[in-house]
């Protein structure tokens, strides 16, 4: 006789978005799971077409609230080499600065408010302040430091105004940043407690070998620099992404799943940066990892609350070093003629890698637009945990393995506003 | 109100980016002390589990873009007290509304390899365009100060205290030399409505307009000083459908540049 269970959670909670999962276990296997997306799609893609190359940063921001500088620096790095532009050190030092409070505040949105509930038993962030208020302010104040070194350099932290093609409106002095050093002292003390905090949290037993894939530099732990790798050899440059990542549509979903040629599912963001560049990390980093219980790889994707916290570390210190070495970009940006051409640009969300590609005209019209986030390429790889999870968690009842569906997604701290172009758990036990 | 005997605060999303409601969030000196004041009751961002309505206040991020969502708001209105829009897409379809100015079907298959998963309405629109509004609060995305004023007032059975001016007086209020007289660079600010504290001129660059048209805006007169900067007729239709294309001050002055 089969035995057959189903489990369904529509409406996600604690994700950015709207979407679903829906997972069916027969004979003890997982025989299908789905990630629903119904977020309605805004088409950013063909909307781009026919306006300037200058206003790709500002329209594709709009694509995500949570990680709006990760849209815009990778359309600007795509704008930059259509039209065959390097921006100084100057540049890309203030373009890095910025995106380590990006970082900061998406993770520590991510750790304290979405995911560590899960772990501890609530519903919502605001109920765990109810028994745990020192730990959730902290989390609150470290947001908030994220957001402030946004807000210095770039206005507002959702939806900057200061990055252009070319560089920055206008450049910062180094007073305007000093304020900043002493937050970001505070911030990173207050990150090292976040990742002994979450260190001692219970982690379900469960590890898969995945393909990592994120950007490598030869001396920086990746933000906005360096060529794509993986854990199975793959080395390119960010122009030939497409050579080697599909994209396809499937059926009730309005988000478009990656794979790579030939092999299949990957796995981008903190688990990936973490595993392909430990060696990058900050010896503080490497060591609060350490002391968190990391080693130099982590495959179990319920510890990535644990990697996000070292990865905050990293971004504080990361910050006060650019902080000290700055030097205002004068001026504060390179001239951008256009140029009929093609050009891409990747760097590191927080979530993980963000693609862009774009075809101009000589008038700086864009003729095609291409945009690929970070949760369309885990969705697959998301889709693979539910089962595995699932199929090892059936001795739980279906409250139980509801909740357990739903932490192994946000495990992946999905975007589904940004997947549009992502979910509702349904488990069927039959 | 709750079960707690305060006030319940429902936060809905319909086509967006997230950032509006991000923006409560962001309230981090005054999240917790906002949640002693008022009962969230649904908020899937942040929580699990959700009250039953009705619901005193409703914060409705995003814009109408499915048969679906159309029904919806319908009945986010029949269980709210006080319905408040939060941002450009709910206020005036956001910048998914460029849809409204092509063909859709296009769109679709521009982005997606099987159009025939997609069903989604022709345009994008304001939710005042499909149930009745207490507030809008404007921006792309939303300033959290007005929020924190907007919620306060309805607690407080206020109206909110939000200036319908231009970015214009907020310039002068900082002391921002005006970056189209003194750098000839084109600006909305004289168009658009204040609220984020003139960011853009205070960043050497000109108001995009994002927080959507002051009261009563005089955008023909503007546009003759943008094309005196030399921009092409084609730039000042651009320049007018971003964020708030389709609110009717800027897509009646984008159509007439639209050539």
């Amino acid at each position: 006789m089969t035995h057959e269970r189903r489990l369904t959670v529509e409406g996600l909670a604690r994700v950015e978005g709207e979407g679903g999962l829906e997972v069916t276990v027969r004979d003890g296997k997982a025989i299908s799971m789905t990630l629903d997306i119904y977020e309605p799609p805004r088409f950013f893609e063909a909307l781009l077409r026919g306006r300037s190359f200058r206003e790709a940063p500002d329209i594709t921001s709009r694509i995500c609230g949570i990680c709006p500088i990760a849209y815009q620096m990778s359309a600007v790095q795509a704008m930059e080499d259509a039209c065959g532009v390097t921006v100084g050190p100057q540049i890309e030092a203030l373009r890095r600065l910025i995106y380590c409070g990006e970082w900061i505040e998406s993770h520590a949105l991510h750790v304290y408010l979405l995911h560590a509930p899960d772990f501890l038993g609530y519903e919502s962030g605001i109920a765990l302040a109810q028994d745990h208020p020192k730990e959730v302010e902290r989390g609150l104040r470290l947001k908030q430091v994220g957001n402030r070194l946004i807000e210095v350099i770039g206005g507002r932290s959702v939806h900057p105004v200061n990055e252009r093609v070319g560089g920055f409106h206008r450049s910062l002095r180094k007073d305007e940043l000093n304020d900043l050093a002493e937050d970001l002292r505070w911030a990173l003390d207050a990150a090292i407690e976040t990742a002994r905090w979450v260190g001692r949290f219970a982690f379900p037993d469960y590890e898969r070998d995945y393909e990592f894939v994120s950007l490598t530099h030869p001396s920086l732990y990746p933000i906005i620099e360096g060529r794509l790798a993986s854990s199975r050899g793959l080395d390119i440059a960010v122009r030939e992404y497409e050579d080697h990542f599909v994209e396809e549509h499937v059926a009730r979903s309005t988000a478009l799943h990656s794979h790579i040629k030939g092999r299949g599912s990957y796995l981008v963001g903190p688990l990936a940066r973490y595993a392909l560049n430990f060696a990058r990390l900050s010896p503080l980093a490497q060591k609060t990892a350490a002391e968190a219980g990391l080693s130099e790889v982590c495959r179990n994707p319920f510890q990535s609350i644990v990697v996000r916290a070292v990865e905050i570390v990293y971004a504080c210190e990361e910050a006060l070093r650019l902080i000290e070495a700055y030097e205002p970009p004068d001026p504060a940006y390179v001239e951008v003629e256009p140029k009929a051409a093609v050009g891409s640009g990747c760097t590191e969300a927080p979530r993980g890698i963000l693609y862009q590609r774009y075809q101009i005209d000589a008038n700086g019209d864009i003729l095609e637009a291409k945009i690929v986030p970070p949760t369309s390429q885990n969705q697959r790889a998301i889709e693979e945990d539910l089962g595995g999870v699932v199929e090892r968690s059936l001795d739980l009842d279906d409250d139980a393995l509801r909740v357990r569906a739903e932490q192994t997604i946000r495990n992946y701290d999905p975007c589904i506003s940004c997947a549009t172009h992502f979910l509702t758990l349904q488990v069927h036990r039959e | 109100m709750g079960p707690t005997g305060k006030p319940t605060l429902a936060v809905w999303k319909f086509a967006s980016c997230d950032g509006c409601q991000l923006t409560v969030l962001n309230c981090e000196n005054e999240l917790l002390a906002l949640t002693d004041r008022v009962q969230i009751a649904y908020f899937p961002e942040a929580m699990r589990g959700q009250l039953e309505g009705p619901y005193d206040l409703s914060l409705v991020e995003g814009s109408i873009t499915t048969a679906a969502d159309a029904e919806r708001i319908r009945e986010v209105r029949r269980q709210s007290r006080f319905l408040v829009t939060i941002g450009a897409c709910a206020t005036s379809g956001g910048i998914q509304a460029l849809r409204n100015f092509k063909d859709v079907t296009g769109f679709i298959s521009a982005v997606y390899a099987r159009p025939d998963y997609i069903s989604t309405l022709e345009h994008s629109t304001a939710i005042a365009d499909h149930v009745p509004v207490d507030f809008e609060l404007r921006g792309c995305p939303i300033d959290r100060r007005q929020l924190l004023e907007v919620v306060s007032a309805f607690l407080a059975g206020r109206r909110p205290n939000i200036a319908a001016h231009s970015v214009c007086i907020e310039c002068k209020r900082r002391g921002t030399v005006c970056v189209m007289v003194a750098h000839g660079t084109p600006c909305l600010g004289p168009v658009t409505q204040a609220g984020c504290g003139a960011l853009c001129p205070t960043f050497a660059r000109g108001c995009y307009g994002c927080f959507g048209p002051m009261e009563e805006p005089n955008t023909s007169s503007l546009a003759g000083h943008l094309r005196q900067l030399d921009m092409l007729d084609r730039d000042v239709a651009r320049a007018f459908r971003t964020f708030n294309a389709n609110a009717p001050a800027f897509r009646k002055e984008a159509d007439a540049h639209d050539t």
